[in-house]
């Protein structure tokens, strides 16, 4: 094998195996907002997308109701549409079954593993590879979480409760950072979804206010002529 | 909420993110490539995870309570400044929770 091709293997294997730990929390969180072992597999094995899933049992956890967490985890999947049309000339799947296993697979990292790569084959090792990483490693762990979650005394259903909302944290992160593109107006939406969330929560069903914080996101994201690009 | 509404819930969310992961793959890129919709993809994770952020640290119900989660989350938000590992700022935001609960009985 070609160092290049190594290199790309092992980088993904890293950020498969990294990545895949994280779904002992899921597990755990899942587990938390009440959903059995069978809910939590089916949700990493078919929903597959860490972000939404975490929103779906963050809000039914906060006792929200079933339409509110499935829109939540809408709205955060939309982003995997953007990521799929990105992904579509590099993986350039042929018939439609193929093209149906590839968008399974097409997350946060796996766009971002197969972006990075030097040329288009190497950038559809790089898919591949940290896509079954991943959904192996995600799938095994959220098991783990979810049966080690159970049956755990007070202190530990406390340290869960702090995870969860570190969960969320640990992914909003990178997109505050200064460097990360528009960083400013991302710390604007954020502080906006923050406040609208919480000035909400004595006066709407659980789960809305999450969804409702969506409204910062309409305000800040309308297109402002200054910032047209020619 | 019942078994069935829970699992109804799963499976439609679930079915759902996928067909917006496989719409990415299957529409022309001149649909998805509007300004306002790359615009409103790029904003909805930061406001709907800020949302979530204090939803689940700060409330319970319809109301707002202070406790060890925003112990948790403050220790999170250092280690993340510290640029530590996801792993590691979800131990020690745990650790932080689960020391407050000891602490205050």
């Amino acid at each position: 094998m070609s160092p290049d091709r190594s290199r790309t293997l092992r980088d993904a294997v890293g950020l498969g195996l990294a990545v895949g730990l994280y779904g002992v929390a899921f597990g755990a969180a899942a587990d938390a907002a009440g959903l059995d072992v069978w809910q939590a597999l089916t949700l990493s094995a078919l929903m597959f997308t860490g972000a939404s899933q975490f929103a779906l049992v963050g809000v039914l956890g906060a006792g929200g109701s079933a339409p509110a967490a499935v829109g939540s985890a809408l709205l955060l999947g939309t982003r995997n549409t953007v990521y799929a049309v990105r992904m579509a000339p590099l993986l350039a799947p042929r018939g439609l079954l193929r093209r149906a296993g590839a968008a399974h697979w097409v997350i946060d990292e796996t766009t971002a593993m197969a972006v990075a790569a030097p040329s288009r084959e190497l950038g559809r090792l790089a898919f591949w590879a940290t896509g079954a990483t991943i959904y192996l490693g995600w799938n095994a762990m959220t098991l783990v979480g979810v049966l080690g979650a159970s049956g755990l005394g007070a202190p530990a259903e406390a340290a869960l409760d702090s995870v969860v909302p570190a969960a969320f944290l640990a992914l909003l992160w990178p997109r505050l950072r200064r460097g990360s593109r528009e960083a400013g107006a991302q710390r604007r939406v954020a502080a906006g979804g923050a406040v609208v969330a919480l000035a909400l929560t004595p006066f709407v069903p659980p789960g809305v206010q999450v969804v409702a914080a969506v409204v910062a996101v309409a305000l800040a994201g309308r297109p402002r002529r200054a910032e047209q690009p020619a | 909420m019942t078994g069935t509404t829970l699992w109804a819930a799963v499976l439609v969310a679930s079915a759902g993110c996928y067909l917006l992961k496989l719409a990415g793959l299957s529409v022309p890129a001149s649909w998805v490539e509007q300004p306002w919709v790359a615009r409103f993809v790029d904003f909805v994770p930061a406001g709907l995870l800020a949302a979530l952020v204090v939803v689940q640290a700060l409330t319970t119900g319809d109301r707002i309570v202070v406790d060890g989660r925003l112990a948790g989350l403050a220790v999170a938000a250092l280690a993340l400044a510290l640029r530590a590992p996801f792993i590691v700022v979800l131990l020690l935001a745990g650790a932080a929770g689960a020391l407050v609960h000891v602490v205050s009985g």
